[in-house]
């Protein structure tokens, strides 16, 4: 076990989540091993066995409306999730040690009933809880809640910074009288919780634009990020981690954790041959037509998947046909360019272009080398951890624990087991959430 | 002839109804964990989960309480037979949430869930959100019949076999049994589906806790089952209440399920029963009230009590534990094991028999869903 990485710093632990399969077509569900999205079962195998693996936490993403595309609901892929809350209270049933991180949409929940949820959560899993801030808003969404749609960028991130100020200020008033009279949230009254023993539930933030960016750096103890791929990663790292001064904050305050997958296999080639029969079934020839709809914002349904890419361009004057789901491509006349040019040179049919370019795994080896990619991939700065998204429910990170995470902890890099009680104390984390101390700098301000 | 099985039921809340019982750490897990493994060893029916929306009342017991839902949710995977019934307010709450969360609860439960609506109209619980001012009682009981309406349809927006998982067309559900429930109402609308898959009960037990002329048209028009505080001897006349709010809101279906609140104060001897209220009233400084009849006896005199009311037309009773420790191991391990013996409640499930669901035990079948068969 060697205490330092080797350029002479001191090695960095890495930080281990499990995400819970979500609603795209990552989460293979036509495979024979392929378990329930719902049944509690599966949510107590794979929260079992990232407990197993000493995992710092598990995640749980939201659903608030189902997904559509061209008006219809979207039903190539799984359908169907829980009430995140709801499922991470009874995951602290059969767990002890694992944080519990869970989404919740800042605009369509009640500042103070998300507070309240938050520090009953802590208080029931002894201090595990942690809160995934997110802030889309649409008019789509919208339609399920009094509040309705929807915010601009802008508002929505002010809307966002109010919240989880105002949710730190009734964590802080230990059972008391609180006040925010903000102009997003303007609420009072006594908060009958008392005292959490995180007092701070963890915070994360999954925003990627410059304003989410600064609203992490100002209020959030970890970032879910999307940069997986080492060079965007570092960049990602290095910005976010040089906002942190303005804020009086350490580099280390701040947690950088990205979305990450992986194959696993004996040989290099059997974990190639795996990662891509992995791939051929997140991609089915209709959710590649699918797929390659969401460019073209158009029906493609009459093209073969196992054919050419269409000649027509994508259609950038309607409105986007998918919702539910943020929009993928920025430029889509630019996208199906380039991915016209790469099935040409490649010769490669519809489907097997999608496979390509819609992202392989981030780790794809033997244990020992999934496990030297992971090391290096945190002590080069890319990151301090990673999400492990597994394609299979529940049983997808099971390998990953089995296989990967005793090398890991060979090298010292995850811990052989729980030292520490509460999620913010396993991360290395402050005592308290950045948005309590009362700074000079806000975001906002 | 064989009616609906007869109900025993227990309220949780904090350390026990009356205000100066010793209140164990409300926040803690494992006290909960012990509350219900207790019901669960009486063979309890189900049990409710006290909450407000703001901070708890000035008559409350408690001047904190962790959210009902989680802790419902907290004891689920710890127990196999005993219902859940939280406490989920509806004036400030998201509709769409209550659903989602109602669901996800008879999910993890796998099938024990219900839920016991509540208004909220207090000023200070209108300040915790800022959206609007407090509503009055009639438009937070009108309001409240909305949300019950459109949580029931989002738990039928799923028909029970719309994840279909075809792998030759790629698709993992059939669209056409999933709903749109296209819900107005005065203060909100939902479109729905719901994101949750239909509940394994189809549709969770509704509980509503009737005093007032609104609550009882609340009950009569969408729950499953009523709570009521009659007088002692006012019993049968508050069931012909009820039944009068059903001729009202022309229910049809199942009758509701009329339970009445009592609070216990059980002990050895009446004495002793007597003595422990006595001394939680000295600790209070004055003799307690609440809105329910209290008793204060035996665990067999509770339940003679109980045997000899039973021409009164109720379906059952809901103890409230005086004290919660004491008197829920009484209720638990005396007054159901006595029942049971009269042959009014069923025997103990056998060690690893499967589990029933909580509309099982109260024998209210389990519905289609309303959009079954429609299509689009």
């Amino acid at each position: 076990m060697s205490a330092r990485a080797g350029d002479g710093r001191p090695r960095k632990q890495v930080i281990l989540a499990a995400h819970f399969p979500g609603v795209n077509n990552t989460t293979v569900w036509a495979d024979p091993a392929a378990g329930s999205q719902i049944d509690f079962s599966s949510f107590e195998h794979l929260a079992r066995m990232a407990e197993r693996g000493c995992f710092d936490f598990f995640f749980l993403a939201e659903g608030l409306r189902l997904r559509e595309q061209g008006g219809h609901i979207y039903d190539l892929d799984v359908v169907g999730r829980p009430d995140t809350m709801t499922v991470l209270s009874a995951v602290a049933a059969v767990t002890t040690h694992l944080g519990l991180a869970g989404t919740l949409n800042a605009t369509f929940h009640e500042p103070y009933e998300l507070a309240r949820q938050l520090a009953t959560l802590d208080h029931l899993s002894g201090g595990r809880a942690a809160w995934n801030v997110v802030t889309s808003s649409d008019a789509f969404t919208g339609a399920n809640f009094r509040r309705g749609g929807y915010l601009d960028h802008a508002d929505r991130y002010a809307r966002a910074e109010e919240v989880i100020r105002a949710a730190v200020r009734m964590w802080d008033s230990d059972g008391g009288e609180f006040e925010h009279p903000g102009a997003h949230v303007d609420i009072r009254g006594r908060f009958a919780v008392p005292r959490s023993p995180q007092r701070h539930p963890v915070i994360l933030q999954a925003g990627d634009s410059d304003p989410g960016r600064e609203l992490a750096a100002a209020t959030a103890d970890a970032i879910f990020s999307r940069h997986s791929r080492p060079e965007a990663a570092r960049a990602f790292y290095a910005d976010v981690k040089g906002r942190l001064p303005r804020y009086g904050r350490r580099p280390e305050e701040l947690k950088i954790i990205p979305a990450t997958t992986f194959a696993l296999g004996d040989t290099p080639e059997e974990a190639a041959e795996r990662a891509r029969h992995i791939r051929r079934q997140q991609v089915s020839p209709q959710t590649a037509i699918l797929l390659l709809e969401q460019v073209w914002n158009r029906d493609l349904s009459a093209y073969d998947p196992d054919g050419p890419l269409p000649e027509v361009e994508p259609d950038v004057t309607s409105p986007s046909i998918i919702q539910g789901r943020a929009r993928m491509y920025a430029d889509p006349i630019a996208t199906a360019a380039d991915w016209r040019g790469r099935a040409e040179a490649r010769n490669l049919s519809i489907r097997e272009l999608v496979i390509e370019v819609t992202g392989r795994q981030t780790f794809i080896g033997t244990p020992t080398q999934v496990a030297d990619a992971v090391d290096d991939f945190v002590q080069s700065d890319a990151a301090d951890g990673v999400i492990l998204i597994p394609h299979l429910t529940p049983t997808g990170i099971d390998d990953f624990v089995d296989e990967v995470v005793p090398l890991l902890q060979e090298r010292g890099a995850v811990r052989t087991r729980y030292e520490t009680r509460t999620l913010r104390e396993h991360l290395g984390l402050p005592p308290t959430n950045p948005a309590s101390r009362d700074r000079a700098g806000s975001a906002h301000a | 002839m064989t009616g609906p099985p007869f109900v025993l039921a227990v309220a949780l809340d904090g350390g026990g109804h009356h205000p100066a019982a010793e209140v164990a750490d409300p926040f803690d897990a494992g006290y909960w964990a012990r509350l219900a493994a207790m019901a669960e060893r009486g063979g309890i029916d189900l049990v409710t989960v006290e909450d407000t929306f703001g901070p708890p009342r000035r008559r409350d017991p408690v001047t904190a309480r962790p959210d009902a839902a989680l802790v419902a949710a907290r004891v689920a995977p710890l127990t196999r037979h005993v219902g859940l019934v939280p406490v989920i307010t509806t004036t400030h709450t998201e509709p769409f949430h209550v659903a989602s969360i109602t669901a996800t609860l008879d999910h993890i439960s796998r099938g024990r869930a219900g839920w016991q609506p509540r208004v909220s109209v207090r000023p200070e619980e209108a300040d915790l959100v800022g959206a609007r001012p407090a509503p009055s009682g009639d438009e937070a009981f009108a309001e409240a019949a909305d949300v019950v309406e459109v949580v029931r349809r989002l738990w039928d927006s799923w028909e029970d076999d719309a994840i279909v998982k075809d792998v030759a067309t790629g698709r993992y559900v059939d669209r056409d049994k999933l709903h749109y429930v296209d819900f107005e109402g005065g203060s909100f609308s939902v479109k729905g589906p719901s994101i949750v898959p239909r509940p394994p009960q189809g549709q969770p037990v509704v509980a509503v806790l009737a005093h007032v002329p609104e609550a009882d048209d609340l009950a009569a028009g969408g729950a499953d089952l009523v709570f009521v505080t009659p007088a002692p001897g006012g019993e049968a006349a508050r069931v012909a209440e009820i039944r009068a709010a059903e001729a009202r809101e022309d229910r049809r279906g199942e009758p509701l399920r009329v339970v009445a609140d009592l609070v216990v104060f059980l002990d050895g001897t009446a004495s002793a029963a007597a003595a422990r209220r006595d001394r939680l009233d000295e600790r209070l400084g004055r003799e307690w009230r609440t809105d329910a009849a209290v008793f204060t006896g035996t665990d067999r005199e509770l339940a003679e009590w109980i045997l000899a009311g039973r021409e009164a037309g109720l379906d059952g009773w809901r103890l409230r534990p005086g004290e919660m420790a004491p008197d829920l191991t009484r209720i638990a391990d005396g007054v159901a094991h006595a029942l049971r013996a009269a042959g009014v409640r069923p025997p103990l499930a056998a060690d690893g028999a499967a589990p029933g669901s909580l509309r099982a035990r109260l024998g209210l079948p389990r519905p289609a869903s309303r959009y079954a068969g429609s299509g689009r």
